[in-house]
């Protein structure tokens, strides 16, 4: 315990992360104007998946930490996946 | 509050009160064994509410025809049982009294993690438990949808749904911070040697349902605000008039529900783990095996809560998903029943309390576990969804179950929580006749179960009256026998004998400290080096 060290990110990362976020949440609204019917709640969580990884990667340090921590909320996110995956073998086959 | 010295006789955790005086020596401790007992004193005043309600039921249904209440009572009694029964007693049952109780000591550490979140997490607790009662009084009427909370009923009904949904809603806090808790202590906090694979199998087991209440319950929580949502805004998420789906919030309810089932019976299968080596003085048999069992029931658990929607309009291609999952999950249930079974071959078997309460926990249990199965396969479903079956399956598996492991862990743990001693043949009396009533209870509403009563009326056709009385006279032998066992232990709190360090002869760290434990349980952190659950 006594030997973990803090990681710094710089500014510039920060800023880049910052402007990549943006990106994508005009991303994820210029998605709406296709059409894409039953789709368009896969594409929202599809980009809102991709900044969540940003924001826990770069802004809550998951990066810098143990492996353990990323094994620990890899699994938990697989967890969600597959619970959606199963609530859609209902809703898609009904 | 300073240290022990080391030539002043050390203080029990009782007596040490921290300078506080009266009840706030318990309401600002915070110590996890006395936040277990506060759990304890707390669960059991719901315990005896939701008893007397559930008996109000028997009462009434012990002919056919208007007893006692009539349907709108009988609906309310029925939702407030249940919501008291799940939410308030055996959700946060072993976990929070128990878990709080025996998993820093059993790691070998002095506290939790997080101590004085621990205690928030009692705090949250009552105020949810006072929301949810409060749904009594207040207005409308007590709330009539059973403890499902269906939609779309549950936001059209004009019963008092909102403190009931939201007192549900608080509760999920106090469990998910008790899991977060637990999850941390288990990682940080265990003694130098201590590997994962000589932890003893009940903090194994309340690892395991801390993440089940760490993930599983926010997804409750947002149901029910949703819920909250429809009634308040009519919103429409479970509405088919505004284009929402009612089997949604059937998805939703059992992604949590389900999950919660073996929030239940885990903590339940270790404490039995725990009471079946001491008195059958041997190794516990297959400890990987139980262990891995443990966390296979904690994952696949999962998966599988669309089993209680076979009938409620899924797709085909859901039903039999759900179906083999379901078929699975058994599975690792099973290998700790062999387990179990496996530990008494051959030992030399001592069959006081506790173990009776073990041995009868591994019949109920193995009972509920197949007509599990029952209702699993989707055939045998058809006919017995929402049928008196339903109520006896999950009544065996969450009462015997949960029930009878909470009710062995106190007879087991008693000596060392109190430092006191209870009369043995009281407390076997009170279980023989708490033993007798519960199967009159319960074995009854198989038989009626499949012959075709529903669940959740207040009467039924006359051709059900008679395993009706039986199980209406079992609910009285049963609480006979509860009465027994509960003023057994008041009076051994009071003038019990001295219990020595070590009555069962048990093996973990536990029985390795005095009895009632230090504040800080141990004088000096030990170091593990045998494996756990080693006889001579
Ligand atoms: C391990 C502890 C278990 C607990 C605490 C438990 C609890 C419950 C509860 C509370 C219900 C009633 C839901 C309602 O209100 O309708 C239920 C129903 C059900 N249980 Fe269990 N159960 C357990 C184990 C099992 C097992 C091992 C199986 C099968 C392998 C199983 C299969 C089912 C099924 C299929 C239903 C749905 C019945 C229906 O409504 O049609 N359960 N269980
Ligand atoms: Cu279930």
């Amino acid at each position: 315990m006594a030997e973990e060290k803090h990681h710094i990110t710089s500014y510039k990362t920060y800023l880049l992360v910052l402007s990549l976020l943006i990106v994508f949440t005009l991303l994820s609204v210029a998605i709406t104007q296709i059409e894409l019917s039953r789709w368009a709640a896969a594409a929202a969580l599809l980009v809102a998946g991709i900044k969540s990884t940003f924001v826990l990667m770069i802004f809550m340090h998951l990066k810098y930490d143990q492996r353990m921590f990323r094994v620990m909320v890899g699994l938990i996110v697989a967890l969600v996946v597959v619970v959606i995956i199963i609530t859609m073998l209902d809703f898609l086959f009904r | 509050m300073s240290e022990n010295k080391q030539n002043s006789a050390p203080k029990s955790y009782l007596e040490e009160t921290g300078g506080r005086k009266g009840i706030f020596k318990w309401i600002l401790s915070t110590d996890h064994k006395r936040i277990g007992l506060l759990y304890l004193y707390s669960i059991m005043a719901w315990f005896f509410i939701g008893v007397t309600l559930g008996v109000l039921m028997k009462l009434e249904l012990i002919a056919p025809g208007k007893t006692i209440m009539g349907a709108q009572s009988y609906n309310a009694t029925f939702t407030v049982h249940g919501v008291i029964m799940i939410f308030l007693v055996v959700i946060p049952g072993l976990p929070a009294v128990f878990g709080n109780f025996m998993l820093p000591i059993q790691i070998g550490a002095k506290d939790v993690a997080f101590p004085k979140l621990n205690l928030l997490s009692w705090y949250i607790y009552i105020a949810g438990s006072i929301l949810v009662v409060s749904s009594l009084f207040a207005g409308g009427g007590p709330p009539d949808t059973g403890w499902t909370f269906y939609a779309p009923y549950s936001f059209k009904t004009g019963t008092n749904m909102l403190p009931a949904v939201l007192g549900a809603f608080v509760l999920g806090f106090s469990s998910i911070l008790t899991g977060l808790n637990f999850i941390v202590t288990t990682h940080r906090l265990r003694a130098p040697g201590m590997s994962w694979m000589k932890l003893p199998v009940f903090p194994w087991a309340i690892y395991g349902t801390a993440w089940i209440q760490l993930l599983a319950t926010p997804i409750v929580g947002i149901t029910l605000l949703m819920v909250l949502g429809e009634r308040i805004f009519n919103i429409g998420f479970f509405d088919p008039a505004k284009g929402g789906d009612p089997i949604l919030f059937q998805h939703l309810f059992w992604i949590y529900s389900h999950p919660a089932v073996y929030i239940m019976i885990l903590p339940a299968m270790g404490a039995i783990s725990e009471i079946i080596p001491t008195f059958s003085k041997k190794t516990i048999f297959g400890y990987r095996f139980i262990v891995f069992s443990t966390l296979a029931i904690a994952f696949v658990g999962y998966f599988v809560w669309g089993h209680h929607m076979f009938t409620s309009g899924m797709s085909g291609t859901a039903l039999f998903t759900f179906s083999i999952l379901t078929f699975i999950v058994a599975i690792p249930s099973a290998i700790k029943v062999f387990n179990w079974v496996a530990t008494m071959h051959q030992g030399s078997i001592s069959t006081d309390v506790p173990f009776l309460w073990a041995a009868s926990f591994i019949f109920v249990f193995l009972v509920g576990g197949l007509t599990g199965l029952v209702l699993g396969a989707l055939a045998t479903n058809v006919h017995l969804h929402d049928t008196a079956f339903v109520v006896g399956h999950f009544h065996f598996i969450v009462f015997g179950g949960t029930g009878f492991a909470f009710f062995g862990a106190l007879h087991y743990w008693f000596p060392k929580i109190y430092g006191k001693m209870y009369d043995r043949s009281w407390a076997k009396t009170g279980w023989a006749i708490f033993f007798v009533g519960y199967i009159a209870l319960y074995m009854p509403m198989f038989f009626l179960g499949v012959m075709g009563m529903p669940r959740r009326y207040f009467d039924y056709l006359p051709e059900y009256h008679g395993p009706n009385i039986i199980s209406s006279l079992g609910a009285l032998v049963m609480v006979t026998g509860f009465v027994i066992m509960v003023i057994n232990l008041f009076r051994a709190v009071k003038t019990g004998e001295k219990a020595p360090q070590n009555p069962w002869g048990g093996t973990n760290l536990e029985w390795q400290i005095s009895s009632p434990p230090t504040l800080e349980n141990f004088d000096e952190i030990p170091t593990i080096d045998k494996a756990t659950y080693k006889y001579d």
